[in-house]
């Protein structure tokens, strides 16, 4: 019962919303939408539910871990301050408490946190690149060219515009090509042993 | 510039520079600006999906316009609560199962359709002897030995070995064009970033 009802009702969920994609009705139509305002309505208790574990364990590091006190109230006083701050919809204005929490916190940040990855990159890349085999001769010899396009040398930049264009458009495209119809397929197959029950690890343990 | 923007923009440059600071290694700066962000990030996706998917899916559709069957989903969503609970924790499999169910049977089919037979309709086309038809060839030739690399039900030896090693080489061509965009891409934020400070000190000092 514990996991014979959840295989039977993805099995039939998985079924029914397979067939609704084929059959042009108004009947489907209604079906599709339904079940995709459950995804969402499903999904934003699970969010809730993320949410309430995040600060949960917050909570455990402020009363357990001395060292983590202090961090963790800095994050649920911010989260706290958001949340207050957003949720009349009219306080979500351009120029407001959350707006500018979001625009001079958030943004700032991310975009730094990702901007560090550059200096990451070229550290990685100075350790682990050789150019020892004619493959990664190749990989090197493209990024290098792709990351030169951006650099003014005159006659050569001309040059090499013409050839980052080539290698995005052709080799790059068959490789991506390859990759997306490898995933598409990996994506079908996972699906189908979803829905027939065979990949049951979803379920988790008991 | 007015005075809070000022005070807004100097408080991204301090939670920039806290950030930079890793680069030395992990400090109390960077720390703070994590978990600042973590509990900022938390925050703002909790209002936002109250204001978008709970409102629109939750409130308006019981309350406002009594269309009581999307009952049915809240109390899915409320039983995933039971993990909390060792003994109704099972209860949450039941919602999962509606989650996965229809989310694998909507994106079967749209995988077959987006990943399968549009890449494929893509690549044939009409073959013509100007640049464009010589590129469209090559990348179908490239898709053909790319996928037979990844073929492992026959080994990679005779005239197959060779076929798949000119897909490794076009993958691999992949790769690097792949690897060196996302720098080019984390370089371009890294000079945002500095153009950012250096604006921001310059309009501190009135320049």
């Amino acid at each position: 019962m514990k996991k014979s009802l959840p295989l039977g009702i993805v099995f039939f969920a998985g079924v029914v919303m397979f067939f609704q994609h084929f059959i042009p009705t108004d009947q489907s139509e209604f079906i599709y939408k339904y079940a995709n305002d459950w995804l969402i309505c499903i999904g934003v208790y699970a969010m809730l539910l993320g949410i309430w574990s995040l600060i949960r364990v917050t909570l455990h590091k402020a009363r357990h871990d001395p060292n983590e006190r202090f961090y963790a109230i800095v994050t649920l006083v911010s989260m706290g301050i958001m949340i207050v701050a957003g949720w009349d919809v009219d306080n979500l204005r351009a120029g407001s408490l959350f707006m500018n929490m979001f625009n001079y916190i958030l943004i700032p940040v991310q975009a730094t946190i990702f901007s560090l990855l550059a200096f990451y990159v070229a550290s990685a890349a100075y350790r682990a690149f050789r150019a020892r085999t004619v493959l990664a001769t190749l990989l090197l010899f493209t990024a290098f060219v792709v990351m030169l396009r951006m650099i003014p040398l005159g006659y050569i930049s001309e040059l090499n515009q013409y050839l980052v264009a080539w290698i995005l458009s052709v080799p790059n495209l068959a490789a991506k090509r390859a990759i997306i119809m490898g995933v598409g397929l990996g994506m079908m197959a996972t699906s189908i042993k979803i829905i027939l029950g065979i990949e049951r690890q979803y379920l988790g343990g008991d | 510039m007015g005075t809070a923007e000022l005070l807004w923009n100097g408080l991204a440059a301090l939670l920039t520079l806290f950030i930079f600071s890793f680069l030395y290694r992990d400090n109390v700066f960077y720390k703070f600006a994590e978990r600042l962000v973590a509990g900022v990030s938390a925050g703002y996706w909790t209002i936002l999906l109250y204001h978008t998917s709970f409102t629109d899916k939750v409130i308006v559709p019981i309350f406002e316009q009594q269309h009581y069957w999307y009952i049915i989903p809240s109390i899915l969503g409320i039983m995933m609560w039971t993990r909390f609970s060792r003994k109704w924790a099972w209860l949450s499999r039941i919602s999962l199962a509606f989650y996965i169910g229809i989310a694998t049977g909507v994106a079967l089919p749209i995988a077959m359709y987006a990943s399968i037979y549009r890449q494929l309709q893509a690549s044939m086309v009409s073959i013509s002897l100007d640049w464009a038809g010589i590129n469209s060839a090559l990348v179908t030739i490239g898709l053909l030995c790319s996928l037979a690399y990844f073929y492992f039900s026959k080994e990679h030896d005779g005239w197959f070995g060779g076929i798949s090693r000119v897909g490794i080489y076009t993958l691999m061509i992949g790769f690097g064009a792949g690897f060196g965009l996302t720098v080019m891409g984390r370089i371009s934020l890294l000079i945002d970033r500095v153009l950012f400070l250096k604006d921001y000190v310059l309009t501190l000092f009135g320049a």
